[in-house]
């Protein structure tokens, strides 16, 4: 089974390890997924105004390049990208009077009515492969690591792209403990890191974000596994700042769940997890495990 | 705080714009808090999501002005899928966002962003912070 796998702008980036980490456990599953030779960037967010459809244009190009290639399903990694991608297909498979807007406005594409799949690659692992068969698969169960799986909003919300229940999700606690991971359930898993308000009022992102830490730290968790290169960055990248202000935080490792995968499969390599651009503890905690030499 | 009622303190075309924009109806609002409650900024807030309908349902445009709820809201969704009466919040934030970035008030701007954070910042972040705060 071949399908699309649309990157997004993050990964070609700041987000590398999330990308190379992921394909290379992709390839170690068995599954097959090709680039889009072309894709635009989705906007990041989905426009929330009734009066705004030129802000859906971008990522309904994208899907349309997805139909292109021949195939019906796409499987992203960015949870933004994720939901942008997955609130336009939504759009027009379901309002017929924006979807004739959309189609009318872009008369140089075939026209598109949300015929494609949507998938982030965590529901894509739990529809098409199983947690008991990913079990099978893994080499380096990651015993003893206590993570918490950090959901963030856009897996999550609103509830018609939720990849499971928005209130109470499991998925990213399967997974792990499909791992052998030692699974953190803690309250802050739905809470918003504050996302761009880093742009806009730094202060309170980093005030969400340093709840969400002390959370984690606080239940026992000795790292956090995510899927957002912005929830990363807010709660990884701006670690240090948090530490400076607020008392008593402590330092605690950020991973993409893709690279925990990589790890469980075997794929301990510098070039496939690049953890030089995760923290410096990221890489410390796992080889005091023994998990990577 | 009272509040002086009057049809003269009431913006219907305000109300409408908002209406129009969001598809939302604050009307729906009884004033539960749930909003407030579960919002993980609200403390950056100087008014509640639940305080801003109750504004919204008085049509009181002038002290929206002083408002900071639409731009520190973070668009988490949080508050739509807990919202008892099923009113997407987020659509109003961002109705109120537009409203004052369509008259050109951008709330960054992108050319004050230093070099250093341009180089550091995650694209993500760059492209939805200006979605959110630029006209």
């Amino acid at each position: 089974m071949k399908i699309s796998y649309y990157p997004g702008c993050t990964l070609k980036t700041r987000a590398k390890n999330l990308e190379t980490s992921a394909l290379a456990a992709m390839d170690a599953l068995g599954l097959e997924v090709e680039e889009l030779t072309r894709w635009n960037c989705c906007g990041a967010v989905f426009s929330l105004a009734d009066d705004d459809l030129i802000h859906i244009v971008a990522p309904v190009r994208d899907l349309i390049r997805v139909k292109e290639s021949g195939h019906d399903t796409v499987v992203t990694l960015c949870s933004m990208c994720y939901n942008t991608l997955a609130r336009a297909n939504e759009l027009m498979k379901t309002d017929e009077v924006k979807r004739k807007t959309i189609n009318d406005f872009m008369d140089e594409e075939p026209d598109y009515a949300g015929e494609v799949r949507v998938y982030h690659l965590l529901d894509f692992l739990r529809d098409e492969i199983g947690w008991d068969k990913l079990k099978e698969m893994v080499k380096k169960p990651l015993t003893d690591l206590k993570v918490a799986p950090y959901y963030g909003c856009t897996l999550l919300r609103p509830a018609d792209v939720a990849i499971d229940k928005p209130d109470n999700p499991r998925i990213l606690h399967d997974f792990l403990s499909a791992l052998g991971a030692e699974v953190i359930d803690f309250p802050g898993a739905l809470q918003c890191c504050g996302t761009y308000q880093i742009l806009g009022n730094p202060e309170a992102a980093l005030s969400a974000s340093k709840d969400i830490l002390a959370d984690a730290t606080g239940h026992g968790a000795e790292a956090l596994a995510l899927a957002c290169p912005l929830c990363d960055y807010n709660l990884g990248h701006k670690q240090d700042i948090m530490m400076t202000k607020y008392d008593g935080l402590k330092e605690v490792p950020i991973y993409y769940f893709t690279q925990l995968l990589a790890v469980a499969l075997g794929l301990s390599s510098d070039e496939v997890n690049r953890f030089d651009i995760n923290r410096e503890s990221a890489k410390q905690l796992l080889e005091s495990k023994s998990l990577i030499a | 705080m009272p509040l002086k009622i009057s049809y003269r303190t009431i913006n219907k075309e305000f109300q409408d714009k908002v209406k129009e924009i969001s598809g939302q109806s604050f009307y729906k609002c009884f004033q539960c808090g749930t909003c407030a409650g579960s919002c993980p900024m609200s403390e950056q807030m100087n008014t509640t999501p639940r305080k801003l309908m109750a504004l919204l349902q008085l049509g009181r445009e002038v002290m929206l002005d002083e408002v900071n709820t639409p731009w520190v809201c973070a668009s988490c969704y949080t508050c739509e899928v807990r919202c008892p009466r099923g009113i997407d919040i987020p659509r109003i934030m961002e109705a109120l966002r537009l409203i004052t970035l369509r008259q050109n008030r951008n709330q960054i701007e992108p050319s004050n962003l230093q070099p250093e954070e341009i180089i550091d910042l995650p694209q993500i972040a760059m492209v939805s912070g200006f979605r959110k705060f630029t006209g």
